[in-house]
């Protein structure tokens, strides 16, 4: 008897307890929404969308306009993108399809500990490193070769939105890798099989076989890796020259929406200076939502194995 | 397609043609040297940290506070105890949550309201870090009208919470059914069972959980700039600014001293050593431990 009653009582209290623990999870996204949007609304009511269009950004005469940040954190990430994806599934690529088995272990780890190491680090790092590589190698070369283009021109300081589109890139590797290593390693092994049963070489089977029933998985790991490059802070406000500019050239300084919050959030005198900064962390806020959401969505429909096969 | 056509050509034993198999090989060259250039930052990287940070390392950056601006010499103590200060109760806020949201989703979370919370989770996860900081900065900065270790800490624990729950849930939904119904067969209530059966039968894999989400706030610093915000001195009360390790190396890395670049990479020394410890127990445990065999 006295057993029962405290089932009774236990259980209930038990799926209270975690279901509340559960609850907070949708609580804290409640919360982090709630006051981006609260705090940024002085703001939003004193520059509309305009907030989001013009170039100015002047705390002292208290004029706001969030392109310049919107475009150096668009520009890095894509920079970074085009950097990271082919290493990353190149990477991805080898260690499942062509590795030799002992191998694999200490590569993966070794991307592993990538992914561990602070972003604070990999700025302490393209400090010293990177950008006195960039100073005196690659971007005199760069200059020589593609300044024709426009995109490679101005004085070669290291610092700028090549260095920030670089350390992004080797940040979001390990991500991008891992999930497409995920991605592949769920493709049937019959897929191969039967592919090379009809006479194909390894890279066709790689290419008919694999990446192309794993393609919208490995899409979500590489929006997943541009979600994490649009929200990283601190190794770009280390090198990015954190100037609100618009310059063609990526040898120019740039500036980040995070960045922007990193240098000037704990420094903002006056409320409509903060709701402008808050306002630019709901804007980061929202467009790392959806990207993730949609990088979630790609990847869980390969790894539940739903759609993506069939159609070779 | 032209597969077919392939097929037939390659019906008999012909050998595969020169080019197919010069393209074969192109592109096996062409994934090992994407794993070298991937590599290459990545040895450099390692190979920097630990020969500045051992050349760096010294007696005094362990047991002294910061000297003034310029001055060669002192050490970060205090922001290596202000670290482990925040940490800590970023753990004591961020775990009890994190792993009770991961048992009630392997043990109730079968169902459209349980996918809802691992998407949310999933999203959580992908947040900046330095938004998570303007809501730490907005929720207890501003309620009380200044910079302390407590916010610092609050921000760390959002960002626990969506790791822990996501691998609790998948190392509880590893033990096997059998377990539990045994545990039911003999009247112990589900409580009970959960927490003495389930969750102790996973507790190396829960704990693997909880010691990634720590190695992943250990080393950031966007959500402690305006939360934490540093200090130069001694500070233990959690209601008041205080170091931290990685916002000390922040602020020495960017300035213009020799001696503080020297501490910048001796502090990065110190952390990287404090997060790789913890991922290789993580790996370890996740290897030998009971759980991993079972």
């Amino acid at each position: 008897m006295l057993l029962t009653s405290r089932h009774e009582i236990g259980d209930p209290i038990f799926k209270l307890v975690v279901l509340v623990c559960a609850l907070a999870i949708l609580g804290l996204l409640g919360l982090i929404v709630y006051e981006l949007v609260f705090r940024s609304a002085l703001s939003w009511h004193a520059f509309g969308f305009r907030f989001f269009a013009g170039s100015e950004w002047d705390p002292v005469g208290e004029h706001f306009g969030a392109l310049p940040f919107i475009y150096g954190t668009l520009v890095s990430s894509l920079l970074a993108l085009l950097i990271a994806v082919p290493l990353a599934i190149g990477v991805a690529v080898f260690t499942t399809e062509m590795c030799p088995g002992r191998l694999r272990g200490p590569l993966s780890f070794f991307t592993e500990l990538l992914a561990a190491i602070p972003s604070v680090i990999y700025g302490l790092w393209a400090i010293f490193v990177l950008l006195p590589i960039l100073r005196s190698y690659l971007q005199p070369f760069l200059a020589k070769t593609l300044g024709w283009t426009g995109l490679f021109e101005g004085p070669p300081y290291g610092i700028g939105m090549l260095a920030a589109g670089i350390i992004l890139a080797i940040m979001i590797i390990p991500i991008i890798s891992s999930i497409t290593r995920e991605v592949l390693a769920v493709v049937p092994q019959h897929q191969r099989e039967g592919v090379l049963a009809l006479g194909a070489t390894r890279w066709e089977m790689i290419r008919m076989g694999v990446l192309r029933n794993a393609r919208a998985g490995i899409m979500g790991g590489i929006i997943l890796g541009l979600g994490r490059a649009l929200g990283e802070t601190m190794a770009v406000t280390m090198v990015i020259g954190n100037r609100p500019e618009i310059a063609k050239s990526l040898f120019a300084p740039g500036y980040t929406m995070a960045s922007v919050l990193a240098n000037e959030f704990s420094e903002a005198t006056g409320d409509i200076y903060l709701s402008a900064l808050v306002e630019i962390g709901l804007a980061l806020f929202l467009v790392t939502i959806v990207v993730n959401a949609l990088a979630q969505f790609l990847v869980w429909t390969v790894t539940r194995g739903e759609p993506a096969r069939g159609h070779v | 397609m032209s597969e077919p056509q392939n097929i037939k050509s390659h019906a008999g034993m012909q050998p595969i043609s020169w080019r197919r198999r010069i393209i074969d090989h192109f592109m096996t060259g062409l994934a090992v040297l994407t794993v070298i250039l991937v590599l290459v930052p990545l040895v450099a990287i390692f190979g920097y940290l630990v020969y500045r940070g051992m050349g760096s390392i010294n007696w005094a950056f362990l047991t002294q506070t910061p000297r003034p601006v310029g001055e060669p010499g002192g050490g970060m103590a205090n922001a290596i105890v202000g670290s482990g200060l925040i940490l800590a109760i970023a753990s004591l806020m961020g775990v009890p949550f994190g792993v009770g949201a991961g048992i009630y989703l392997a043990e109730f979370g079968r169902n459209r309201f349980g996918d809802s919370i691992r998407f949310t989770a999933d999203v959580l996860n992908g947040v900046p870090s330095i938004v998570i900081g303007i809501v730490a900065y907005s929720i207890v900065v501003l309620q009380q009208r200044h910079f302390s270790a407590l916010a610092g800490s609050v921000a760390l624990a959002i960002m626990m919470v969506p790791t822990i729950t996501r691998t609790t849930e998948e190392m509880l939904l590893l033990v096997p059914q059998a377990l539990r119904e045994a545990a039911y067969g003999l009247g112990i209530p589900r409580w009970r069972t959960a927490l003495s059966i389930t969750l102790r039968t996973a507790t190396s894999g829960v704990i693997t959980g909880i010691m990634l989400a720590f190695a992943r706030v250990a080393g950031e610093t966007a959500p402690l700039l305006f939360t934490t915000l540093g200090n130069q001195f001694w500070n233990l009360r959690v209601d008041q600014p205080t170091a931290a390790l990685p916002l000390q190396i922040y602020t020495y890395g960017l300035s213009p001293y020799d001696d503080w670049h020297r501490q910048a990479w001796a502090g990065a020394f110190v952390l990287i050593i404090l997060i790789v410890t913890a991922v290789a127990a993580v790996r370890f445990a996740v290897r030998h431990g009971t759980f991993g065999s079972a």
